[in-house]
């Protein structure tokens, strides 16, 4: 019946918790999740990184974005179980291990593309897997790198210079950490 | 809010996994992508008694072009078909269709066979699907069977897969040499569902005249409504008032009736002109 069962790939402990092995930030991390936990809660609640913000919970605003395996997902339509084995980056990966912030956070503090933050670590998430791709976005496509996160502060206007300024930040000086 | 509890398997083959569904049934529920499916859990608007997630199957992580016909397996996600540039070149309203749907970071993880299965009627693959005459094979407890894409959809959120199927992957002919197609949908912002969308594929004669021409429509009915606009003999604005005579969209929040029925004609009519310009291209006229 929907017991689950022993299916190869994944532990199910007799408590119907399951032990999932993440790399978050580069570091090992191990969890004991219920399977109905969502990555974003993983995260915050488990890992206790509270970087990762949860604004919608649908997959709307875009605050919870993570990388998974260098891809920007949005962690709460992920399972925990599901993610299990992968290489999360989250909002405190992007900075480098000596503090420094990476070209996109430091884009975000030049051009004021932040007022309240609460949808700013999606938003550096975001933009950091897309320069990754595009390392030279025009405006248009600026925007549109944009176009699934939502803000209520900033009228968007500086986090479209932020994404410019963040390409000429990231091409100017290698060597930091961009999580990809 | 988050997910009710569920029994959860992630199995390592499309047998176990076809054997874990029929264990399950009615009960169970597939868990590919989840870009749709975890919305619904989240807001408990569905609660399956337990979940088989296929994400550790790689073996439907494919896109292929062979005989005609653009296949995608189950774990192609909607990112992946979009940067396969074979399939988008022998089909291209594949691409077209992706670059609509929702934002970057949701292609990313959403599959294109689960949007299908999803059977949402403002979803842009199904309506490509309809259109092209495509086919779902879906792999269950007693072997294997394809669906045509007319017999696919049953209704909002309903398709013909049983409770113990798992789709598998779906079959997309390839656009023939004298035909061309174009995607167009008006939505409030860019990635949002779509208002009222079209999708039109248009097939020249050897004189260079309209042999075929035909729209799908997304949000205009519970289930993608095609449409043959061959009448209309190549023009435009003759198709879009044909089209505008045969929807009978629905009121909702986001628009009403008059309005989807207005954008029907216009987006036809805009759809069908960029598919005709397409065919005339490849053509070579």
């Amino acid at each position: 019946m929907a017991s689950g069962g022993n299916h190869r790939g994944i532990n199910q402990p007799q408590d119907g918790l399951f032990d999932i092995r993440l790399i978050v930030n580069g570091v090992p991390r191990t969890a004991r999740v219920p399977s109905r936990r969502l990555l974003s809660d993983c995260l915050r609640h488990d890992l206790r990184l509270t970087g990762t913000h949860v604004g919608c919970e649908h997959g709307v605003c875009g605050a919870c974005t993570v990388l998974l395996d260098g891809v920007a997902v949005r962690s709460c339509l992920m399972l925990a179980v599901t993610a299990d084995g992968a290489r999360i980056t989250t909002v405190e990966g992007l900075t480098g291990p000596d503090g420094t912030l990476s070209p996109v956070q430091q884009a975000f503090a030049d051009c004021h593309g932040l007022q309240c933050g609460f949808c700013t670590p999606g938003f550096l998430t975001t933009i950091t897997a897309a320069l990754h791709d595009n390392p030279e976005p025009s405006p248009e496509e600026a925007r549109d790198i944009i176009g699934g996160n939502l803000c209520r502060c900033t009228g968007y206007q500086n986090i479209v210079k932020a994404v410019l300024r963040a390409a000429e930040l990231r091409s100017a000086g290698p060597g930091r950490a961009d999580g990809s | 809010m988050k997910p009710p509890p569920f029994g959860y398997s992630r199995p390592e083959s499309v047998a176990e996994a076809v054997a874990v569904l029929g264990s399950a049934a009615p009960d169970g529920k597939v868990l590919a992508g989840g870009q749709s499916l975890l919305p619904l859990l989240n807001m408990r608007l569905a609660t399956p008694g337990h979940l088989v997630d296929i994400n550790r199957l790689g073996e439907l992580g494919f896109v292929r072009v062979d005989d005609g016909e653009v296949v995608i397996g189950a774990l192609a996600r909607h990112a992946e078909v979009l940067a396969d540039p074979a399939a988008t070149r022998a089909q291209p309203l594949i691409g077209q269709a992706l670059a609509l749907v929702a934002h970057p970071v949701i292609r990313n993880r959403g599959t294109t066979v689960g949007s299908i299965v999803h059977a949402d009627p403002a979803g842009e693959m199904t309506a490509v699907l309809a259109l092209l005459g495509g086919s779902v094979l879906l792999a269950g407890s007693s072997g294997e069977r394809l669906v045509n894409a007319e017999d696919f959809f049953l209704g909002p959120l309903e398709s013909d897969v049983r409770p113990d199927e798992l789709a598998t992957l779906v079959r997309l002919p390839v656009l023939g040499p004298r035909a061309g197609c174009a995607f167009a949908e008006v939505s409030r912002r860019l990635g949002d569902y779509a208002v009222c969308g079209v999708a039109a594929l248009a097939e020249l004669d050897e004189a260079g005249g309209v042999s075929r021409a035909r729209a799908a429509y997304l949000s205009v009915a519970g289930t993608p409504l095609v449409l043959d606009l061959t009448e209309a003999g190549g023009d435009p604005a003759s198709a879009g008032r044909l089209a505008k005579s045969r929807v009978a969209p629905a009121a909702d929040i986001h628009a009403t009736a008059a309005y989807r029925r207005h954008l029907a004609g216009v987006l036809t009519e805009r759809a069908l002109a960029g598919a005709l310009t397409h065919a005339r291209e490849r053509a070579g006229g």
